[in-house]
């Protein structure tokens, strides 16, 4: 029993990680930059979904208002501070992405105080019985649905559209996508305007889990997705998916099994390090 | 007299720091995003050792040894994986010191090691001795970044691929500049026990990674006195803006990324672009 539950934890913390993760990617694969100021856009996202539930009483709302704001923020983000870095060396870009992230850290604070802010009265906090005795959470498992559909989502977005075929293009080769016709502009500003809202939705989500928001609610996901991103083999989505389920289930048996060598943080990092030792691409790179 | 002292030896302290990893990362090419664990292992390895009553000149050596051990571990794994690959094997590799000193009892776990028993140098010889390692390691920069050896760096950190084809060992070169960087940062750590007389896991974190890789970049990659420089302003920076007390880290990281927006060169930089306009208005 104890195993289905640490498999369950495992599955919502994979689910979270993919949904942050895979913004983190799409900018990856497209500009080459380690966004980490992306964590930044999660938090924003929990704060957000807060406020207009408080204000409105509806979740959804809030969840559709989260996205929209916190997609343009990040389309703005791009415009404002990696547009102009982009010919520079990559390592510029990833300094600039984390004096922003820390930036914002602080103005999360200043703003809306450092002790956080909780749901006036948090939606889906009931469970249900899925086998005799084991217990999942609404929210829980409404994590585990929004994160597959959002996925599929994507998937079909890019297989099946018009739109979604540039972008697959322009991340491929953008000189070739360019000749080809393909306004590269509008695809970086849809790509981060996708990943930033699908950053929102984790944060909502999480938001909804802790029933807590608070400024550095963004910090553990800055690096660790950073880690998932690299683990999945830079710039590639399966991996990056596979990459967060994995950690996920690993982080939840580890802290338990072995929490009393390594903490959390250092058994996600000591997994890194041992796949890139074995395959320096990540597992689903390419080299 | 006894802040200033205090001033000047975390200032000359910050300097050797930066200046280690900017021989990583300047003069090599290798991005580190972990360097402050190397400062870590080298600041433990001091304490315990001060503890014990050994004296910090013996202590310094030995820190630097244990430091440049590990260092050559990681040089390793830079054989390994390259660019953005390195960047996060070095972030996961200050994750892991921390994760693992925490949860040693010897090592004091979250508590850290405290009451570190003063040298027999006095405050002014211990900042005296600070200067002079700082100086010194200054001193060996230049002289590298002269030499051949700097050549090799250059070349190294420009192209990894045409180096070997031209017949560089790059192997042999990149090993060279961890294990020399990480050992200077582990002497670096060792100052830092005496210095502050307590060392704990959150003060080899990944923030402070990020603080010193934030110095190199400011003072303009691969410069030695623009890193010396900026390491000496900005380890002080946050005491110097106190005024502006509940945002004083906003006004850091906006002044970080104004620098990285507008003047991605750094400090040494800006003073080259200056130096030219004004040689060129003369001739």
């Amino acid at each position: 029993m104890l195993y289905l539950e640490l498999l369950f934890q495992g599955i919502v913390q994979g689910s979270i990680y993919a949904l942050i993760a895979l913004g983190l990617t799409l900018v990856y694969g497209l500009l080459r930059i380690l966004h980490v100021a992306h964590a930044a856009l999660f938090t924003l996202g929990g704060y957000v979904g807060v406020i207009v539930t408080n204000a409105t009483g509806s979740f959804t709302l809030a969840m559709v208002v989260a996205m929209i704001t916190v997609g343009l923020i990040g389309v703005l983000t791009y415009k404002l501070a990696y547009e102009p870095l982009l010919d520079k060396p990559p390592f510029i870009a990833l300094i600039a992405s984390i004096a922003l992230f820390i930036a914002a850290e602080e103005v999360f604070r200043i703003v809306f105080g450092p002790y956080g802010l909780s749901y006036a009265q948090p939606p889906l906090q009931g469970g249900f019985e899925i086998i005799n005795g084991f217990f999942l959470k609404y929210a829980e498992a409404l994590v585990i649905c929004i994160s597959v559909v959002m996925l599929l989502l994507l998937g079909w977005f890019s297989a099946y559209t018009r739109l979604g075929v540039s972008w697959r293009a322009t991340v491929t080769d953008p000189d070739m996508a360019r000749a080809f016709g393909v306004n590269i502009q509008n695809v970086r500003y849809l790509n981060f305007f996708v990943g930033s809202a699908l950053a929102a939705v984790a944060g909502v989500l999480v938001a909804l889990l802790n029933n807590l928001v608070e400024p550095t609610m963004g910090s553990v996901a800055s690096y660790k997705a950073l880690a998932i991103i690299v683990l999945g083999g830079l710039g590639s989505i399966r991996g990056t998916l596979i990459a967060s389920m994995a950690l996920g289930v690993i982080e939840s048996f580890g802290t338990i099994y072995i929490g009393h060598l390594l903490d959390r943080d250092a058994l996600a990092f000591g997994f890194l390090i041992i796949v890139l030792m074995v395959r320096p691409q990540g597992l689903l790179g390419s080299k | 007299m006894a802040y200033e002292i205090t001033l000047l030896t975390t200032m000359s302290i910050s300097v050797l720091f930066a200046l280690s990893l900017n021989f990583i990362t300047g003069f090599c090419g290798q991005i580190s995003l972990g360097h402050a664990a190397f400062m870590g292992v080298g600041a433990y390895t001091a304490a315990i050792m001060m503890k014990a009553s050994v004296s910090l000149l013996v202590a310094i050596p030995v820190a630097a040894v244990f430091a440049g051990a590990l260092g050559l571990l990681v040089g390793f794994a830079s054989l390994r994986v390259r660019h953005d690959f390195l960047a996060i094997t070095t972030m996961g590799v200050v994750f892991l010191f921390v994760g693992v000193v925490r949860q040693q009892e010897f090592l004091g776990g979250e508590v850290g090691i405290s009451g570190i028993q003063r040298s027999e140098l006095g405050r002014t010889g211990f900042l005296l001795l600070c200067i002079s390692l700082a100086a010194l390691f200054a001193g060996f920069s230049l002289l590298v970044k002269r030499s051949w050896l700097g050549f090799v760096f250059d070349s190294i950190a420009d192209n990894e691929d045409v180096s070997r084809v031209i017949g560089i060992d790059v192997a042999k070169y990149k090993l060279f500049a961890f294990v020399v960087g990480t050992a200077a940062a582990g002497v670096a750590g060792a100052l830092y026990a005496q210095h502050f007389r307590y060392v704990g896991p959150d003060s080899f974190g990944f923030v402070e990674s990020i603080s010193v890789l934030a110095m190199v970049v400011v003072g303009g990659i691969g410069s030695v006195w623009g890193v010396m420089f900026a390491a000496a302003v900005l380890s002080v920076l946050p005491l110097l803006i106190q005024f502006v007390d509940d945002y004083k880290i906003l006004v850091y990281s906006a002044l970080l990324f104004s620098m990285m927006r507008f003047a991605p060169d750094g400090l040494a930089g800006i003073v080259n672009r200056s130096m030219n306009r004004i040689k060129g208005r003369s001739s």
